[in-house]
């Protein structure tokens, strides 16, 4: 490779300190995200999935540096090519940063302020990174809107005027106001029905087409993320599992937490329930705060075996993938099956 | 005539909310049966007044919702009885005993200062002539079988000292403790993560196969549906669009409505980076619901002069029941060439 890529995190982590008693001593520490190694491309999208406390979420917030990082660094390359750590920038350093790393939130009823108009929402961060006149904040605001797919005419217009659909099209109108270079995208449609989002799935991938954006895509539903990411990273406990291109990993899984995953996830097809399998998963989610020793995915693993208790699996290079598993190799792990060849029953029955 | 095996029968059921705007009609003419042992998905977005309608059921809709009209009869084994106009002592009875409610929010529905296993002594007892010592036995048998671990030392455990998983568990057992008719599930594991998602419903298959009770099951999600459902219906602003056997409705869905939900969603093993068929428009406010089949301005075989005029009522249509103008004409046809 002759480029960096847009962003490379080397071993980023973020431990939250459990303070305890009248003087508020540290007692421990939620690795929330632990020595996590990953890349985003530009012009492409890496899904990040895991449970509810995996980290993910901790992780995308680092990226836009709304958590400073414990430790580890974050290269960022910027458009002229020169590679910079922000993880160690200071407040008054990211300011250049910030302008090219945006986010999207979930939940577009509380991540957007009532009292403004569209218009000063949108152009807020226009206005806060000096990007003209007010003038050509307007006219901006006005392509921004019709770009996400609303009539500009809304721009002053509250949010409460708005379905959920429409406030998570301002969101993105909003992250979008400073043409970043990296959008951070967290359950970004989770909050959404089904219908809408398809929808804003779309949207985001024709945007991506359209301006080589390149997305961190955080969410806890692989359907979604099969459906949006390039390369897909698995996460459990603060670490990255398994990391793959998406239709290699969801076609064979090398990790059994990717396989223990891909099987809960229901699917619609009736022929698939005829052969659903028993999801292979103990137990239940593991508490940040006391990870197991060892693979911290030994207590729900149905294959561990002893050494899985006490070695914790270094994550390697398994056939063009990486993955933290000592038998990466010999597991014979079920992914999705061939949607062409699940629907020859479907036919017959 | 109700078949035998009909345990719930509603019809035509009309819930409406009176605001100062407004009528909303969150529920509006629905038509549904649910067999004993059976599991029947409502499906829908929302808005479409699924979960009114199984509140409805319970008379669990808070003013300025009020029933406006239609009947709820359940077939008990003593006889049947209405629950519109059921009165105070009545629907005592009827709820826990014979309906038992799951919700999507454990945390909001278990009391935060009782512990589990008093929460489940108190039900059984309002329903049962049993002893406390009896009734504790009962409610750590229960969380057994609901499959929390430690259940003798879990039953004095509060909400807030079990996982997200484990509540939603203790929520079925409690529901459960009185060996209702019918269970009714509203987005029981919308809140929860996909592998625990995965364990309940695994959960709810295992326990209706134990207790034979009948499972209403709340979901937005039709991937979840497709688990657990025998039979399902699909609801779009306060009516049933489409009902019949889950199978045939997912593999071949006829609603106009059904057939681009369906289409939307994103599912495993599909190529990735396609588009997704999304469903125009968005569901129309509540005042301002459109006239005639409140589907058509979304829908994409929406006949003009038709669609925006009449009112589809529901018809039979082989396997099962659809409201749309499209298969109207169809039987108007078939009847004609007879």
């Amino acid at each position: 490779m002759s480029t960096e890529p847009l962003l490379r995190l080397e071993g980023l982590t973020k431990h939250f300190p459990i303070r305890s008693g009248l003087l508020g001593r540290q007692v421990g520490a939620v690795r929330a995200v632990d020595a996590v190694d990953l890349a985003v491309e530009e012009g492409t999208t890496l899904g990040l999935v895991g449970e509810s406390g995996c980290g993910k979420t901790t992780l995308g917030r680092c990226i836009v540096r709304a958590h400073d990082p414990s430790g580890g660094r974050m290269l960022y390359r910027w458009p002229d090519g020169s590679v910079i750590d922000v993880a160690g920038l200071k407040e008054k350093e990211l300011k250049p940063y910030r302008g090219q790393v945006r986010m999207i939130f979930q939940d577009p009823h509380s991540s957007l302020n009532p009292r403004k108009t569209l218009r000063e929402i949108i152009g807020e961060p226009m206005r806060a990174h000096g990007y003209g006149t007010k003038e050509e904040v307007h006219a901006r605001v006005g392509d921004l809107l019709d770009r996400v797919g609303l009539r500009p005419e809304y721009a002053d217009r509250y949010p409460h005027a708005f379905s959920g659909g429409e406030r998570q099209r301002v969101g993105i109108a909003r992250a979008l106001a400073l043409s970043p270079r990296l959008v951070v995208a967290d359950e970004a449609v989770s909050a959404l029905d089904v219908s809408v989002r398809a929808q804003i799935l779309n949207l985001l991938t024709d945007l991506q087409d359209e301006s080589g954006l390149g997305f961190l895509f955080v969410s806890h539903d692989l359907g979604i993320i099969e459906h949006v990411a390039d390369v897909v990273a698995v996460m459990y406990l603060g670490k990255v599992v398994e990391q793959g291109p998406t239709g290699e990993l969801y076609g064979r899984p090398l990790h059994p937490y990717t396989e223990a995953l891909l099987s809960a996830v229901p699917d619609p097809d009736p022929a698939a329930r005829r052969h659903r399998e028993r999801i292979k998963l103990l137990g239940d989610i593991a508490d940040p705060a006391h990870v197991p020793p060892g693979c911290p995915f030994h207590p729900r693993c149905v294959y561990a075996r002893d050494v899985c208790r006490t070695d914790p699996p270094p994550l390697r290079e398994v056939g063009g993938r990486r993955v933290a598993c000592h038998f990466a190799e010999e597991l014979e792990l079920r992914g999705v099956p061939d949607p062409d060849v699940r629907e020859d029953p479907k036919v017959s029955a | 005539m109700p078949a035998d095996d009909v345990l719930l029968e509603i019809e035509d059921l009309r819930t409406h909310f009176l605001l100062d705007d407004g009528v909303v009609c969150a529920v509006d003419g629905v038509d549904l049966r649910v067999r004993r042992g059976e599991t029947l998905a409502i499906v829908g977005e929302s808005g479409c007044g699924k979960s009114v309608m199984a509140r409805s059921i319970l008379r669990l809709v808070d003013p300025p919702g009020q029933i406006e009209g239609g009947r709820i009869t359940l077939h008990r084994q003593d006889g049947p009885v209405e629950l519109v106009g059921a009165d105070k002592r009545l629907l005592r009875q009827v709820r826990w005993r014979d309906i038992a409610m799951v919700f999507q929010e454990p945390m909001a529905s278990l009391s935060l200062v009782h512990t589990i296993g008093s929460q489940i002594v108190e039900a059984v007892r309002l329903h049962e002539n049993v002893g406390k010592a009896e009734a504790r036995e009962r409610a750590i048998d229960m969380l057994e079988r609901v499959g929390i671990p430690k259940p003798r030392h879990r039953v004095d455990a509060y909400p807030f000292e079990l996982s997200g998983g484990m509540r939603q568990r203790a929520m079925i057992a409690m529901a459960l403790s009185c060996r209702p008719s019918l269970l009714i599930a509203d987005e029981p594991t919308t809140a929860l993560d996909v592998t625990t998602q995965a364990q309940i419903l695994e959960l709810l298959r295992d326990l209706q196969a134990e207790f034979g009770m009948a499972i209403m099951l709340i979901t937005h999600d039709l991937g979840v549906a497709a688990q657990v459902a025998d039979r399902m219906a699909v609801m779009y602003l306060g009516r049933v669009v489409e009902y019949g056997a889950a199978e045939q409705v997912l593999a071949a869905p006829r609603h106009p409505y059904a057939q681009a939900l369906l289409r939307s969603m994103p599912r495993l093993g599909r190529a990735s980076r396609t588009r997704l068929a999304a469903i125009r428009g968005m569901v129309p406010p509540p005042f301002a619901r459109p006239d005639g089949c409140t589907f058509h301005p979304r829908c994409d075989s929406a006949m003009a002069g038709r669609c925006d005029t009449v009112t589809p009522s529901s018809v039979v249509v082989g396997d099962r029941e659809v409201s749309c103008l499209l298969y109207d004409d169809e039987q108007q046809e078939r009847e004609e060439r007879r």
